[in-house]
C-alpha cells in the first residue's frame, strides 16, 4: 500500500555504534567494549553494525577528552584542518572518524550513528534529535518510545542556528544521541547501563523491521527543543556565586514557571526564574558543563510530526 | 562505672575542603569561609579553613600527581625535598609544616576534612579509630543534635597501619563523607548538610571548652576489615560491574551468597564471605583506578568513656 504522506527511504546497510566520545562517560565505553568481544546482541540480519570507541586517549586516562571535546569539533573547519604537529588530538582523530565513517555530507557516509552518551544530570534515558526534518530518525524515536512505554524516554531537538553543535554522530545520514543519567563520571551503573543498552536494542529492532519493509504511517511525537542556555550567576571575577537550587536539581523536564526558585546563594538567597512562558530545564547541573557556562538548557515542548516511511527496496 | 576522661580545651581548629580536588562541596564551604569566617566563629577557640590541594582544585581534578589524602605517612613527611617528587608530597610537607608537625606539641588541636563520594553514603563521619575519644565524642553528639539524616560512623584505620589522611596532622580530626555527588558538580542539598554538621561539631567543641560534661556512652560503628576488588579480564579491564541490588546499599548488611556483581554478560557474582558484612564506597568513582569495589566493615558497639576538659 503506497501512499502520498509515504517518504521511500533508502534500506539501512551500515551501522554503528559509538562509545567513550567522552572518555569518563561510561556506560558507552564498556558497552561498546563488550560488544567488540561478543557482538551477537547487536546482531541484525543484513546490517552492518559496528562498535567503535571514538576518543580511545580520554578512555584510558577515563577523562572527557586530552585537548577539546571531541563533540564539538566534527565542523567543516575543523574537519578540512590541515594536520600540524601541535593540532589537538580530539581534531585529529575527528578526521580519522570522518575518514572512516564519513565523509559528513556525502553519500559515503554510514546510514545511522548511536553514539552513547551518560550525564550526571536526571534526564532519564534521552534521545537526541539534530534535525526537525528527518523522518526515519523521528520515526525510529516514536517507534523506541513505544517500546520503552511507560518508562519515559525524552526527545531532545538540539536544532537551533547557535546552539546546535558539531556532533561525532553528526557525520552519519541519520545520527542518533543517546543520553542516560543520572551517573556520575567515571561510574559505571548497572541500572543506566541497562536502560542504554534497551534503547539501543530497540533502535536496531526499529531498522531492521524498516529493511524488511514494513511501512511506517506518519507519526506525531513530543519533543523539547533547545531555547537558551541559562549560566550560573557569577560574580566580577567570573566566579560562580550560586548553586542550582535544591527545587530545580533532578527536575529535568519538568516545567519551570515564572517566579520558581533556580539558583541559591552560598548565603542562603535564593534567585528565581524570570521568563514569559513555561520551560522545560535539561541539562541541569552537568559537570561538564561548569566550564561552558551552562547551569541549565532551556527547552519548549513542541509536537514534531514525521512523514510516514517505507524501505525503497521493498 | 568508667571513669571520665579529661581531655585540654581545644583553641587552634581547622576546616580543610579540596583536599580532593573534584569533592566540591567542600571546596565551596572552605571559599565561602575564606571570604567570610564569622560563621565559623566560636568563642573558645579559633577556626581557620582552608584549601587543600589548590592545583587539583584549578584543575578540578582528584589530584595532580598522587592522592593528598595518602601522603601524610613518615615515608612521604619526612623524605628529603628532591628534583621531580610529586606535588603532592611537597604541598603535604608544607601543610605538615604548617598544622602540625604531625605527632608534635605544636600540632593544630583539631582538623575537620571536607569529602564527598560518589557512593550513596549519606552523612557519613569518619574517625580513625574508637579509641580517638575526642571524635567518638564528637559524632555522638553530631548524631544527637544533627536529626535530618543517620550519620554512621566510619573507622577506617586498619589494625597496625600509619595514618595517612590529611587530618591526622592535627592532634584529632574528624572527615565528613557526603554522598551520593559526581565528582566536579555541587548539589545545594549536600552543601547545606554539610555546612549544618560542621556548624554542630563546632557547637560541641564550644560546649566542652566550656566545661560540659559529656557522659559514657555506647556507639554503633562500622569498622573497616577490608576491601572487595572488581573481577577484571587478564588486560586489567573490569570484567564486571557492581550488582542492581547491591548498588546505592551502603551500610547495608551484605549476608553469604547476596548479589554482589554482575557481568556484561549477564551473569551475577555472589559474596563468598562466611559471615554478613557491612559495605561502603561503594561504586566510589575514585577506586576504579585500584579496581576497589567497596570497601568492607564490620559493625560493633563500642563503649566510649566520658569526657571533660581539663
Amino acid at each position: 500500500m503506497t501512499s502520498c504522506y509515504v517518504v521511500h527511504e533508502a534500506p539501512v546497510r551500515r551501522v554503528a555504534i559509538f562509545g567513550g566520545t567522552h572518555g569518563n562517560e561510561l556506560s558507552g565505553v564498556f558497552l561498546v567494549k563488550h560488544w567488540q568481544e561478543n557482538g551477537d546482541e547487536i546482531q541484525r540480519t543484513g546490517l552492518e553494525v559496528r562498535p567503535f570507541i571514538t576518543n580511545p586517549r580520554a578512555v584510558k586516562k577515563c577523562t572527557r577528552y586530552i585537548d577539546c571535546d571531541l563533540n564539538r569539533v566534527f565542523d567543516p573547519d575543523n574537519l578540512g584542518r590541515q594536520i600540524t604537529e601541535d593540532i589537538p588530538y580530539e581534531v585529529r582523530r575527528a578526521q580519522e572518524i570522518n575518514h572512516v565513517f564519513g565523509p559528513k555530507n556525502s553519500n559515503d557516509a554510514y546510514d545511522i550513528i548511536f553514539d552513547l552518551h551518560n550525564t550526571t544530570s536526571n534526564m532519564g534515558g534521552t534521545l537526541i534529535l539534530e534535525n526537525s526534518r528527518n523522518n526515519f530518525t523521528i520515526q525510529m524515536f516514536h517507534y523506541i518510545k513505544n517500546a520503552l512505554a511507560p518508562e519515559c524516554c525524552p526527545v531532545f531537538l538540539i536544532e537551533h542556528p547557535n546552539l546546535k553543535y558539531a556532533t561525532t554522530r553528526s557525520i552519519a545520514k541519520h545520527p542518533v544521541g543517546v543520553e542516560v543519567g543520572p551517573q556520575p563520571q567515571g561510574v559505571l551503573r548497572a541500572d543506566i547501563l541497562d536502560k542504554m543498552r534497551k534503547i539501543i536494542k530497540h533502535g536496531l529492532d526499529f531498522v531492521h523491521i524498516f529493511n524488511k519493509g514494513k511501512e511506517f504511517p506518519p507519526c506525531t511525537i513530543e519533543i523539547y527543543k533547545i531555547m537558551e542556555k541559562v549560566d550560573y550567576p557569577r560574580n566580577k571575577n567570573g566566579e560562580i556565586t550560586a548553586v542550582i537550587h535544591p527545587s530545580l536539581q533532578d527536575q529535568d523536564w519538568q516545567p519551570l514557571n515564572n517566579g520558581e526558585p533556580i539558583f541559591l546563594t552560598i548565603d542562603g538567597e535564593t534567585i528565581n526564574y524570570e521568563g514569559d512562558c513555561t520551560v522545560y530545564p535539561t541539562f541541569v547541573n552537568e559537570a561538564a558543563y561548569y566550564e561552558k557556562k551552562q547551569a541549565f538548557v532551556k527547552t519548549v515542548k513542541v509536537k514534531l510530526t514525521a512523514k510516514g516511511i517505507r524501505s525503497s527496496l521493498s | 562505672m568508667a571513669a571520665s576522661c579529661r581531655l585540654k580545651p581545644l583553641s587552634r581548629v581547622a576546616v580543610c575542603g579540596g583536599t580532593h580536588g573534584n569533592e566540591m562541596s567542600g571546596i565551596y564551604l572552605a571559599k565561602h569561609w575564606l571570604r567570610d569566617p564569622m560563621e565559623l566563629q566560636r568563642g573558645s577557640f579559633a577556626v581557620k579553613p582552608f584549601l587543600g590541594n589548590p592545583r587539583a582544585i584549578e584543575k578540578r581534578v582528584r589530584y595532580v600527581g598522587q592522592d593528598l589524602n595518602r601522603t601524610f605517612t613518615t615515608e612521604f613527611l619526612s623524605s628529603a625535598e628532591a628534583e621531580d617528587e610529586p606535588y603532592e608530597v611537597v604541598l603535604a610537607r608544607e601543610i605538615n609544616q604548617t598544622y602540625g608537625p604531625k605527632g608534635s606539641a605544636q600540632a593544630f588541636d583539631f582538623m575537620f576534612d571536607l569529602h564527598n563520594t560518589t557512593a550513596s553514603m549519606g552523612t557519613c563521619l569518619i574517625v580513625d579509630s574508637e579509641e580517638s575519644l575526642l571524635p567518638m565524642h564528637m559524632c555522638h553528639y553530631i548524631q544527637m543534635h544533627y536529626t535530618r539524616s543517620p550519620c554512621p560512623v566510619y573507622l577506617y584505620k586498619l589494625p597496625g597501619e600509619e595514618t595517612y589522611s590529611i587530618n591526622s596532622v592535627a592532634k584529632a580530626g574528624l572527615a565528613l563523607e557526603l554522598g551520593p555527588q559526581p565528582q566536579q558538580v555541587v548539589r545545594a542539598d549536600l552543601f547545606t548538610q554539610m555546612k549544618d554538621l560542621i556548624a554542630c561539631a563546632l557547637d560541641f567543641i564550644e560546649l566542652f571548652n566550656k566545661g560540659t560534661v559529656f557522659p559514657a556512652f555506647e556507639i554503633e560503628a562500622y569498622k573497616i576489615t577490608g576491601r572487595m576488588d572488581y573481577p577484571c579480564y587478564p588486560d586489567g579491564e573490569i570484567s564486571a560491574m557492581v550488582h542492581l541490588k547491591l548498588q546505592d546499599k551502603d551500610f547495608l548488611p551484605l549476608n553469604p551468597r547476596d548479589p554482589i556483581f554482575q557481568t556484561f554478560s549477564g551473569e551475577e557474582i555472589l559474596y563468598e564471605g562466611n559471615t554478613t558484612i557491612y559495605p561502603a564506597f561503594i561504586n566510589e568513582a575514585a577506586y576504579y583506578e585500584k579496581k576497589m569495589a567497596f570497601a568492607k566493615m564490620e559493625k560493633h558497639t563500642f563503649s566510649i568513656p566520658g569526657l571533660q576538659r581539663e
